[in-house]
């Protein structure tokens, strides 16, 4: 865990945004089961920005999956103290017969929000992603960059803008910038620690990219494949020129281990 | 909402001190990246006639070779009426009133059939998408059903119902109602799989989920099975009245139709076939195409509508 002492009480809900517990999840029955989680143990504080990072078949998807309440463990437990959380796909997966602006609006409208308080919630959204001007344009008028922020925006309604206004949100992110190109990629970050900034949510990112993870988390947890397992994390908040390079070997080099690991068996 | 500049990551590697800043690389790139907007190409007259003079076009040069066939003497009049005799026929019977009865009484039949099917066949399609022992069960026979042509079903109609306005209907249902299921299935099969999961992560319900994402996606391969519907119930109304002729039923397009036939009458049998013709291209244009081509559009899916 970390090594800031909590003065909290470690269960207070008054600092903890998800945690974990002894998570295993296993898909199928008997000889055939597939184990993607064995034994995950995970504490995301309010506000905090963690970066689960992985090879593939490391069940990060599994992961955010159970956080976001769309499946469930098959034992442990997954606690969450926000608002509804969340989530982001690869794929922007706009609806693409509505605006931009209805596009926000759906979370609100599922929640059953008022239909003026939907419209000024959607475009402050969309002024906060910077994409005000674009809000009656269809997802195929807009670019990858756009639609992904389009999909950041309405992520954020459905955590920040639903019934329960005042609890804090819980932002999970699925490799959310992997499918952009690089130069595009490099702002999003940017703008995502901006966002993150002005609206305190806390953020599970996961990806591939050791880079992206030591330069956007606060915290880097690296997990192993086959079964998904906790294997190390790193504080990285704040960490920059060679002191981010040497984070970055670092971890680097230990997810090359735990890869290799994988010749052998 | 503070808008200036709180992220200029000193880590971030835009390279350099002079950094543009993130709002304005930002709007560079949507500028550069957005899909230029479709051209909206003519407007007005202009397009209506870009877009109808080709097949107008097409229609003189088929009546100038039939004309010409005809001129050429090949073939007795009995067999080849001259265009002119035919265009005779169906003025006469505008002029005399008759010509409106027949397509009303053939057209209103098929526009209730039609409604009807839609009616019965949307939940029987959501069912069939959506419950997989329905599925199982009897999507290779609804399937199957598209297959068999309706007129087959004309005599166990007619032995069922009588020479009445409810066999026809049977043929009409039976031929538009698999058709219409079809598209409804397929249209949902066709969804994205990540649109359901978003669906559920932004907090739908199931029925919310139906309501929002799974219709409004389905959409365009619905309109296709509307479509394709509705060219089978006219198509097995024809039939229906083709075979089935009584006087009950009044006389329409199939009727008449037959009615040529038994008369040797082939300018009557040709102008049948052209007002049938003319009632589908009609509803075709009329009906269906600008819906389909609005939904498309809105998708950015412009084909060559």
């Amino acid at each position: 865990m970390t090594a800031t002492l909590e003065i909290a009480p470690p269960q207070s809900p008054a600092s903890v945004a998800v945690r974990l517990t002894d998570v295993h999840k296993s898909f199928g029955h008997g000889p055939q089961a597939v184990t993607a989680l064995e034994g995950v143990d995970l504490r995301v504080g309010l506000g905090e920005f963690v970066c689960l990072l992985g090879a593939s078949g490391c069940g990060k998807t599994t992961l955010l999956n159970l956080v976001a309440g769309l499946d469930e463990p098959s034992a442990g437990d997954v606690v969450t103290h926000t608002a509804r959380p969340a989530v982001m796909f690869q794929e922007a997966a706009l609806l693409p017969w509505l605006t931009a602006a209805r596009n926000v609006e759906l979370p609100l409208r599922l929640a059953g929000v008022r239909r003026d308080r939907r419209r000024a919630k959607a475009s402050e959204l969309l002024e906060l992603v910077r994409l005000r001007e674009v809000g009656d344009k269809r997802p195929h008028e807009l670019s990858g960059g756009m639609r992904q922020r389009v999909a950041l925006a309405r992520a954020l309604a459905s955590t920040l803008g639903a019934a329960d206004e005042d609890a804090p949100g819980l932002l999970l992110m699925d490799e959310p910038f992997a499918a952009l190109d690089a130069i595009t990629r490099d702002v999003l970050q940017a703008e995502l620690l901006r966002i993150w900034r002005a609206t305190g949510t806390a953020v599970l990112f996961v990806t591939h990219d050791v880079r992206e993870a030591v330069r956007l988390g606060q915290r880097v947890v690296l997990l192993s494949s086959r079964p998904g397992r906790v294997v190390q994390e790193w504080p990285v908040d704040g960490l920059r020129g060679a002191e981010e390079l040497a984070a970055v070997e670092e971890i680097n080099a230990r997810l090359r281990e735990v890869i290799s690991t994988h010749a052998a068996a | 909402m503070p808008r200036p500049d709180l992220v200029n990551e000193p880590g971030a590697p835009t390279g350099g001190g002079r950094d543009p800043g993130l709002a304005a690389v930002e709007a560079g790139l949507d500028a550069l990246d957005a899909p230029a907007p479709a051209s909206q190409g003519r407007r007005g007259w202009r397009r209506t006639l870009s877009a109808a003079l080709p097949p107008l076009l097409a229609l003189v040069a088929f009546v100038a070779v039939w004309q010409a066939l005809w001129a050429s003497a090949l073939w007795p009049e009995y067999k080849l009426p001259a265009p002119l005799a035919v265009w005779n026929v169906v003025w006469e019977a505008f002029r005399e009133g008759e010509a409106l009865g027949i397509l009303w009484t053939s057209v209103h039949r098929a526009v209730i059939g039609f409604l009807v099917a839609v009616v019965v066949a949307t939940p029987f399609g959501l069912l069939v998408a959506r419950v997989r022992p329905v599925r199982s069960a009897i999507g290779p026979l609804v399937t199957g059903l598209q297959s068999l042509p309706s007129v087959a079903w004309v005599p166990a109609a007619v032995l069922w119902f009588g020479l009445n306005d409810a066999a026809i209907y049977f043929v009409v249902l039976l031929g538009a109602v698999p058709s219409i299921t079809n598209g409804l299935v397929a249209g949902i099969e066709q969804i994205p799989p990540i649109l359901p999961r978003v669906g559920a992560a932004l907090g739908a319900n199931r029925w919310e989920s139906a309501r929002h994402i799974l219709l409004p996606a389905a959409l365009p391969g619905y309109l296709a099975g509307l479509k394709q519907g509705w060219a089978f119930s006219w198509r097995s109304l024809m039939a229906a009245e083709l075979i089935a002729v009584s006087p009950q039923l009044g006389l329409g397009l199939g009727a008449f139709l037959q009615h040529g036939q038994a008369l040797s009458d082939m300018t009557q049998v040709i102008a049948a076939i052209l007002l049938i013709l003319l009632v589908g291209i009609g509803v075709e244009l009329l009906a269906f195409r600008p819906v389909e081509r609005r939904v498309l559009r809105a998708r950015g899916l412009v084909g060559v509508l």
